[in-house]
């Protein structure tokens, strides 16, 4: 049993681990905006502390009244993703407002150019 | 006011934008503007429509092109409020005095665009609104659509405590005033009954007036059957939310 219970935590470790990895090497290249990845490296923070401390989850399901551990992680995941997708449900809104402003100003601009060109292949 | 001036100002011309979004109305917009050149406006009017091509995937651009009509093209479908918008902008921003809103489909006539404008001339009204239930004239819209508008009216007296009677009525006309608002902030999709509660909370003066509207003369009304429901809910959390945001947190809105 014990052995069972130490390559689980050697292979959670690594995983989270290596999704840190992930997440560095996403920010180094520019790939992901700082403000987002601040809530992913919490969550690997989170992933690690859980896979060294290995009654936390007992004792965390214990402090809350929760009888049975594993169900403690599918509610946090379930909270932590419920978060996340509001949170980029406001960031697509935001994204929807400023491409609308940004459509309306090129469309106005476009126009003004054109009636300007317009006009002076007119004129005499 | 010395009488000279009085005569000066009454004879000023008004520069009015008519504002036409369109959305693949290829077969109206070419009528629709002839039918707008030769209309006998009073001849203080300095009319000047401006088409808003809402990215139509038919020959909408071409065709206003080709007409020589002033026209705006977005380079990305943002539906009608986004289109509608673009106008209103565009009438703030080149000084226009009045901009009236008229549908690309025929639905409004321009004969009746005097009735709406003048309104706003004689500063009885900020934003005036062509209905056609004042009087029962003219086409009279479909029994589902009628039992929408009357829930709409309820929930704007409800809210804000304004009866208008057709507040889903695109047929418009802003002044400088309402332009000064909508050119901040226009409501998305389905913006009409909206925009009511946005003028509203601003302490807009609206005025309705009775207009004869035709029948559409092609195209789909932006409202469909089985949209309905869909467009229900979407308008009365707009409004219901609109009103919340604008009320009690100040009027910013970005």
């Amino acid at each position: 049993m014990e052995n069972i219970s130490i390559r689980i935590q050697i292979l959670s470790i690594a995983v989270a681990i290596i999704f840190m990895l992930i997440i560095f090497r996403l920010i180094a290249k520019g790939k992901l905006r700082e403000e987002y990845s601040i809530v992913w490296i919490l969550c690997t923070a989170v992933l690690l502390l859980f896979s060294i401390w290995r009654n936390g989850l007992d004792v965390m399901a214990d402090l809350l009244g929760i009888v049975y551990a594993p169900s403690l992680i599918f509610l946090a995941a379930l909270f932590a993703i419920v978060i996340f997708l509001v949170h980029l449900s406001v960031v697509n809104s935001k994204q929807h407002k400023q491409i609308k402003d940004l459509a309306q100003e090129m469309a106005l601009l476009k126009e003004k150019l054109e009636s300007k060109k317009d006009g002076s292949t007119s004129a005499p | 006011m010395k009488p000279c001036d009085r005569e000066r100002e009454m004879n000023k011309q008004v520069r009015i934008a008519i504002v036409i979004p369109c959305y693949n109305e290829q077969d109206n917009v070419p009528d629709l503007y002839r039918e707008i050149l030769n209309t006998d406006f009073p001849p203080r009017y300095d009319v000047l429509p401006v088409f808003v091509n809402d990215c139509s995937t038919d020959r909408t651009r071409e065709i206003l092109k080709g007409l020589g009509a002033t026209h705006i093209n977005l380079p990305v479908n943002l539906g009608i409020g986004g289109a509608v918008q673009t106008g209103y902008k565009y009438a703030f921003r080149h000084g226009f005095d009045i901009a009236v809103q008229m549908d690309g489909d025929g639905q409004h006539p321009p004969g009746e665009l005097s009735k709406i404008v003048d309104v706003l001339i004689d500063d009885l009204a900020d934003v005036s609104i062509g209905s056609r239930f004042l009087t029962g004239e003219g086409f009279q819209s479909s029994y589902m659509r009628r039992v929408g508008i009357h829930f709409f009216r309820r929930l704007n007296r409800f809210l804000v405590g304004v009866t208008v009677n057709d507040s889903t009525s695109g047929y418009r006309a802003l002044n400088r005033k309402a332009l000064e608002v909508v050119n901040e902030y226009y409501p998305d999709e389905y913006p009409e009954p909206e925009a009511i509660v946005l003028y509203t909370v601003h302490k807009l003066r609206i005025h309705e007036v009775q207009v004869n509207m035709r029948e559409r003369q092609g195209g789909k009304s932006s409202i469909r059957a089985f949209k309905t429901i869909y467009y229900m809910m979407k308008v009365s959390l707009g409004t219901i939310f609109l009103y919340i945001r604008l009320k009690f947190n100040g009027k910013h809105l970005n």
